[in-house]
């Protein structure tokens, strides 16, 4: 049986709107699960409903064998993360870390003790009696990360917790949560809007959108096999490519033809015939002199490490992975070819996963 | 739920987005924009220092900095809400130092939306343009207001009410609000910086793609190198107050005036390593062999190399064959997609190495790194200060 499961669950306001529509999810003892989808997707309210700060309107959550779907937020045993707050400059190292536990009213040995466990395991003793300023940006990240998990509860709850960092802090900061996460094996539900940070942190990330849950997998599978249309869109910077077209073929092989017939692509497996689009990651897009695909370069976004090239082509806009080192004038010809490996293939109507 | 608390935010900006006239677009030969020797005190702070920059016609010129780098009031200095100092600020070949807001005929988009919430979108478009003395046909204000939602995709929520956008949305009214004016420049301050992460990706591309269009020069200022990068025609990095370097994004990237602006752009950041020629070789601290060193030069360096361009698996070096060998520990990885990001324990420091797609690298692996040494960067170890020091 697993460690917190979710059956159900549901949240409807007074004023009728649905921001969780019936939730199933079981989560494992020591997972590090990211709830990801845009504003509005029902991940806040799902996480803040098994924190206990929302009451559910339907449903149940089940945590380590007890059914907590009613509990206050005190009597669940779990820790809810909002942000890396700043540390308070006039205490020392040691004092932030145990704030927390003070304001719990734990006891004066209990802290200490309590500190000098996670300052061990986050190798931070030597720095426990100094102050923060006078500690490298780096420390002071550990403090924070080290201060908002001194309590051990049965599981950490994080709302976007990075939201206020700037973006080498929060590599910074991403890095160090998962390094805790494996050595401490404290279940966590981590909640963002931020698809890379889902990618980088999760053991499975679930997909929420409009209330419901898209897709439930490791970031590979989420990545390499989206179920939808929309996962497809959200996960990955960019979103997959997409070509319309349709599923042509016999009953033991079948083929995706383009819009005009322009490109035509064999389907691994058998698929349902029919109108359908095809996805495709710009990173499985290569250029390619005899390449079916014709096209004029629009723009090129340079990463730095890589570029993203828009090319207008016969089946539409399509963005390809190149080096950092290739230089694209607008308007310049290019032939792209597809790896048909690497496609995914989603119904039309019902946009889902072929 | 923030963008609707964001609506109106900043009534003071309300006045300030507006810095309309009727001054016709002049066409000289460029740069557009010409700044010579600029400088600005608030307060106590030297906020700008002697800064000299341009902007072509048709160029798309982003600064970037972080908080506090001098980048807002670059730009309010160039809309002419600020006075600078000493210095001079030419537009289109003249002299428009001393000139009001409204005679500068530039737009200025703030990173908090500034509609007014309880009207419709269209009676926002509609404002700069009904502003008094500027005396539009009725006709020719509905055109542009037509070609603006076109444009920016807004035409099916033209008449709803702002309050009731997203917050992509909102930003593209208070774009569309500024283009129907038709300025001489663009002036952007972060207006992506509110959004989620998927559409300030979007619009990243949109509004690019949108200036060219226009043809219309913009000066954009970030702190998020990911947009400096590929948004950029030239990119003016800020530091302090000062301009630490100009160039292309792929000048900048490639070949950092600086370690400053080196740790600046770059995602993982560059890697910095103090190290010191060994014996025809560059060692680090703790004499673990990097790379291959040049004759010539100091023999104490900061070596900086991106984390794409170190192999996790190259073949044994000079130094490795002579009883030297160069093991790194994986810490942690990162898989995001199309790459995956290596966090190191090597040569006595912490090391990022990207590398392509998913491996088989897991925490706790030795491996063997190798940089890719035409694309390592040296650095003094102690530079002129005036190119942003580094200790």
């Amino acid at each position: 049986m697993s460690f917190l499961a979710l059956e159900g669950l549901q949240k409807t306001y007074g004023d009728g709107t649905h921001a969780v529509r019936g939730i199933d999810l079981s989560v494992e003892r020591g997972e590090l699960i990211v709830l990801l989808g845009p504003s509005g997707c029902g991940k806040t309210t799902t996480l803040r409903m098994i924190a206990g700060l929302e009451l559910a309107t339907g449903g149940s959550i089940r945590l380590d064998g007890n059914d907590v779907t009613r509990l206050r937020p005190s009597r669940r045993d779990v820790g809810m993360v909002f942000q890396f707050y700043a540390l308070y400059p006039h205490l020392t190292v040691r004092e932030n870390i145990g704030f927390p536990l003070r304001a719990a009213a734990v006891a004066a040995s209990e802290i200490r003790s309590r500190v000098d466990a996670v300052a061990a395991r986050m190798d931070l003793v030597k720095l426990l009696e100094s102050y923060p300023k006078q500690l490298s940006g780096g420390d002071q990240q550990k403090v924070s990360l080290a201060r908002a998990i001194v309590r051990r509860p049965a599981v950490y709850l994080m709302d976007e917790p990075l939201g206020t960092l700037d973006a080498d802090q929060r590599l910074a900061m991403r890095e160090l949560i998962r390094a805790e996460q494996l050595a401490s094996k404290v279940t966590t539900i981590y909640v963002t809007h931020d698809q890379e940070e889902a990618m980088s942190l999760a053991d499975r990330i679930v997909v929420m959108e409009g209330g419901r849950i898209r897709q439930v997998g490791t970031p590979a599978e989420v990545y390499d096999r989206p179920a939808d249309l929309f996962v497809a869109t959200f996960v990955g910077s960019p979103g997959m490519n997409f070509i319309r077209g349709e599923v042509a073929g016999g009953s033991d092989h079948s083929m995706f033809v383009s819009q005009a017939g322009r490109i035509s692509i064999d389907i691994p497996r058998p698929a349902r015939l029919g109108l359908a689009t095809l996805g495709i990651r710009c990173e499985h897009v290569y250029e390619d002199p005899a390449g079916s695909i014709v096209g004029s370069v629009l723009t090129e976004e340079y990463l730095g490490n890589a570029s993203n090239v828009h090319v207008e082509t016969e089946v539409g806009r399509l963005i390809v992975r190149a080096t950092g080192a290739s230089r694209r004038t607008r308007g310049s010809e290019m032939r792209l070819r597809l790896d048909p490996g690497q496609i995914s293939v989603f119904d039309a109507a019902t946009e889902q996963r072929l | 739920m923030s963008t609707r608390a964001l609506v109106g935010a900043s009534g003071e900006a309300d006045d300030v987005a507006d810095l309309a006239s009727g001054a016709s677009p002049a066409t000289t030969a460029a740069p557009f924009l010409s700044i010579r020797g600029l400088s600005k005190r608030l307060g106590r702070t030297q906020a700008l220092l002697g800064i000299d920059m341009e902007a072509h016609a048709d160029e798309l010129l982003v600064v970037l900095g972080p908080t506090g780098a001098g980048k807002t009031t670059l730009l309010r200095t160039i809309a002419g809400l600020e006075q600078p100092d000493t210095g001079s600020i030419m537009m289109a070949g003249h002299d428009v130092t001393r000139s009001d807001p409204a005679e500068r005929d530039v737009a200025l988009v703030f990173q908090n939306f500034s509609l007014y919430p309880r009207w419709t979108v269209r009676r926002n478009l509609e404002f700069p343009l009904r502003a008094p003395g500027r005396n539009i046909p009725e006709a020719e204000i509905q055109r542009r207001i037509g070609w603006a939602a076109e444009l920016l995709k807004m035409s099916r929520f033209l008449d709803r009410e702002a309050s009731r956008l997203s917050g992509g949305e909102m930003q593209r009214v208070a774009i569309g609000r500024a283009i129907v004016r038709r300025p001489r420049l663009f002036l952007m301050d972060e207006p992506l910086t509110n959004l989620d992460a998927k559409l300030r990706e979007a619009l990243r591309v949109e509004l690019v793609e949108l200036r060219r269009e226009l043809k219309t020069p913009m000066v954009f200022v970030t702190h998020d190198q990911a947009e400096a990068l590929s948004m950029a025609d030239r990119i003016v990095v800020l530091s302090e107050g000062r301009i630490l370097q100009t160039g292309t994004p792929r000048e900048i990237y490639e070949r950092p005036a600086s370690p400053v602006v080196a740790l600046q752009l770059g995602q993982p950041a560059i890697n910095l390593l103090r190290v010191r020629r060994v014996e025809g070789d560059w060692v680090a601290a703790d004499a673990t062999p990097l790379m291959p060193a040049d004759v010539a030069g100091p023999n104490d360096r900061l070596l900086g190399i991106r984390p794409e361009d170190i192999e996790p698996q190259g073949p044994a070096t000079q130094s490795e064959r002579a009883g030297r060998p160069s093991e790194a520990v994986v810490k942690v990885v990162e898989y995001i997609g199309p790459t995956t990001t290596l966090l190191c324990e090597w040569a006595g420091t912490h090391v990022h190495i990207v590398i392509p797609r998913r491996g088989t690298i897991r925490p706790g692996d030795r491996i063997r790194p190798r940089i890719n040494a035409a694309r390592a960067v040296l650095f003094d170890v102690d530079p002129d200060p005036s190119r942003g020091g580094f200790t």
